[in-house]
């Protein structure tokens, strides 16, 4: 009989717990951030195909389905290593197969040479060229991710890819290379 | 709605009367090398034969350019204009001719060319004043304000951050407390325009109290500038509202926020702004400046530089023209270039300052001293040894931080931990420097951790825009393929419905051309039976 009473006590709670958490489950689901948004938000966004994939979107999902981490010359080491974070691999070096590193870089067209055939900015993956058909098309410099693509398909050859100079604001504080030491010791 | 740290102005300007003065923690005491320069008036020298001006001198944006090659422009002339409020015009130092309108080393420790106007002087310095607003309390704040900018003053403490942009605070200001605590150890360039000038900051105060309406006006110098003191006493000897009181002497006492601790007691909270607790703060000079642009319709075009240092045979302070070449002051404060191994002027002071990569780099408006040690005096940097860990840089820092561990960071390039350790706070003195006995560069290690952070908040921003662009384009391409095969269903569809129109009228006309047929073979069936029977 004291069996049976505790078997029935304990089964009850069990069914109580269970609605209630049954009930939470449902009310108050938390939204998880997909694992894709996650990875995506680490690519450097330039757009360049340069790992296969048609943009960093569809890299993420690639990863997220189990591609290698190291196909992105554009986000370089720094990104190799947050996505191994992320992923919880172990990070490693850039695939030479898909480029190498490089200083950022932004398009310029040489505008007199332009013949406005508007296949460079059929090929800008985030609209930064402006132009009509036979008209002189120009880059947006703020833009600009530097992604390479609308270079090939120019009939006359006039974009170049020039490398963003710095400027005092955006200066990095080389260290120990004697510009812009600080003084600091006073001896006198 | 009041925030609760707020200070109470009465409140304090009592504490002060008393003597009651506060301190912040750390702080450092540097040899005091004020005297080298601060004896002589301010000197007024001789114009060069060329001004290098800058186009963009202060926190913010730069105007665009209004004048042209070879155009002759007037002393105050501006030479940038913009409606964005938070660009600040430049102006011509002097009347002369425009020589180039290019890139010029700058006025920063990356000594990066920036767009600079060269001028070159026709020896009159002809004036081109702006209206005197000298009953300027019958004025509108708002025409002060607008005249401030367009003079063209930013703060000439050393951060140059665009003055008329402060004097608009959007919460009441209980205290205006004017800077002339001056507490790098070799500058003296506001020392003596405090001796010299004090009449002319006063008429600057009373306009920046006309503007900002404060409670309270509290002049803070350092203990160690008597005569300063003095001067200013005198000044506003008959004018209760302004309350002076010396400081004592110590490294950065000079400092916005550290200033405002020693006054109030308060601390203005680190990503806060000192409006946020009731205080605004002015340099001296930016006073002195106000004055001249409202009373006397001068633009900022000079100011006072002080040129010290033992390789200096005649170390002063000048009022320099705003482009003036290092090299022209060099010259003026005669130079010993056998006293150096190599040429080094350092832009600023020995604790704030920074080595400029040539002696063609301007004078701009945040430079308020130029040092040229010798050999001796501010050795060459060793090379850092390891950090032993003996703490001296926590109990020297001034704002409270633990700059052991944002180095360590720093250095680790882990700034997520770094700016957890508030590196956004370091004000970037130079105490844990100058104390560190392993002569680790601390401040170096922060400016680079700073602008890195800034970068990866840049590269971020702008691959998050990247991102939306790319995916408006990817819905903009996938609507018009849709929208592109909408058409051509509908146009098949409607080819199909006409295909089948067609086609019903045919079948209808092969049925009535049957029906005709089967008609006539009818007809001429009963007709044939008839004509048997006839």
């Amino acid at each position: 009989m004291t069996l049976l009473t505790a078997l029935l006590i304990i089964g009850t709670l069990a069914l109580i717990f269970g609605a209630i958490l049954g009930y939470s489950a449902i009310k108050f689901k938390v939204e998880a951030d997909p694992l894709v948004e996650q990875i995506d938000a680490l690519l450097p966004q330039t757009q360049c195909g340069q790992c296969g994939y048609p943009g960093c979107k569809p890299y993420a999902q690639a990863i997220a389905n189990g591609d290698e981490i190291n196909k992105c010359p554009p986000g370089g080491d720094a990104t190799i290593k947050k996505l191994a974070d992320l992923m919880g691999v172990e990070p490693k070096p850039l695939d030479g197969d898909h480029g190498v590193e490089d200083v950022k870089k932004v398009a310029y067209i040489r505008e007199a040479e332009c013949i406005g055939c508007t296949k460079c900015i059929q090929a800008c993956p985030v609209d930064a060229i402006i132009g009509a058909s036979k008209q002189m098309h120009t880059v947006i410099i703020d833009e600009c991710t530097g992604c390479d693509l609308c270079v090939a398909p120019c009939p006359v050859d006039c974009i170049d890819m020039v490398p963003v100079k710095p400027t005092p604001q955006t200066w990095q504080w080389e260290l120990g290379k004697g510009v812009g030491d600080i003084p600091i010791k006073q001896v006198l | 709605m009041v925030n609760k740290y707020m200070i109470d102005a009465e409140h304090v300007v009592a504490q002060l009367n008393q003597g009651r003065l506060f301190d912040f923690s750390g702080g450092v005491h540097p040899p005091q090398q004020k005297s080298l320069s601060n004896t002589t008036p301010i000197n007024t020298i001789q114009e060069p034969s060329v001004l290098y001006i800058p186009i963009k001198q202060h926190i913010g944006t730069q105007g665009n350019i209004c004048v042209v090659v070879d155009q002759h422009v007037a002393k105050g002339e501006a030479l940038t204009q913009s409606s964005n409020p938070f660009a600040v015009p430049v102006h011509a130092s002097t009347s002369g001719i425009i020589k180039a309108i290019t890139q010029h080393p700058s006025a920063h420790p990356s000594g990066i060319p920036e767009m600079t106007i060269t001028l070159e002087p026709d020896g009159q310095a002809q004036w081109q004043l702006m209206p005197l607003l000298t009953d300027y309390t019958k004025v509108e704040q708002v025409v002060l304000l607008e005249r401030i900018c367009q003079a063209g003053i930013t703060g000439l403490g050393g951060a140059g951050f665009p003055t008329h942009l402060k004097s608009n605070p959007q919460k009441p200001v209980e205290c205006l407390i004017i800077n002339g605590v001056e507490c790098e150890p070799y500058i003296s360039s506001d020392d003596r325009i405090m001796r010299e000038h004090a009449w002319q900051i006063k008429q600057g105060i009373d306009i920046l109290r006309h503007i900002v309406k404060p409670k309270q006006i509290i002049i803070a110098v350092e203990d160690n500038k008597p005569q300063a003191l003095d001067a200013l006493k005198t000044a506003c000897l008959e004018d209760n509202g302004i309350t002076i009181t010396s400081v004592p002497t110590k490294y950065p006492s000079g400092g916005e926020k550290q200033l405002i601790q020693i006054l109030t007691g308060e601390e203005v909270p680190h990503d806060g702004l000192p409006i946020d607790i009731g205080c605004l703060m002015y340099n001296v000079g930016t006073c002195f400046a106000i004055a001249d642009a409202v009373l006397h319709g001068k633009a900022l075009v000079q100011r006072v530089v002080t040129l010290t240092g033992q390789a200096l045979a005649q170390p002063q302070n000048v009022w320099a023209l705003l482009g003036t070449p290092i090299s022209h002051l060099l010259d003026i404060a005669h130079y010993d270039p056998s006293k150096q191994l190599v040429k080094k002027v350092i832009m600023g002071g020995p604790m704030m300052g920074f080595t400029v990569v040539n002696d063609t780099v301007p004078v701009v408006k945040i430079t308020n001293c130029l040092l040229v040690p010798d050999k001796q005096e501010l050795p060459d940097i060793e090379d850092e040894r390891a950090c032993i860990r003996c703490g001296l840089c926590a109990e020297a820092c001034p704002a409270g931080l633990l700059p052991q561990q944002l180095f360590w960071h720093s250095k680790a390039k882990e700034y997520d931990k770094a700016q957890a350790y508030n590196l956004d706070a370091c004000i970037e003195c130079g105490a844990c420097a100058y104390v560190c006995p392993s002569e680790i560069p601390l401040v170096h290690y922060y400016r680079k951790a700073k602008a890195d952070i800034k970068h990866i908040a840049l590269e971020k921003e702008k691959s998050e825009k990247a991102r939306e662009r790319f995916e408006t384009r990817q819905a903009r391409l996938l609507a018009d393929k849709q929208a592109r095969e909408e058409k051509h269903r509908l146009a098949a569809e409607a080819r199909k419905k006409t295909m089948d129109n067609k086609g019903n009228d045919a079948k209808d006309k092969i049925a009535a051309a049957l029906a005709r047929a089967k008609a006539k073979r009818a007809a001429a069936q009963n007709n044939s039976p008839s004509d048997s029977d006839k």
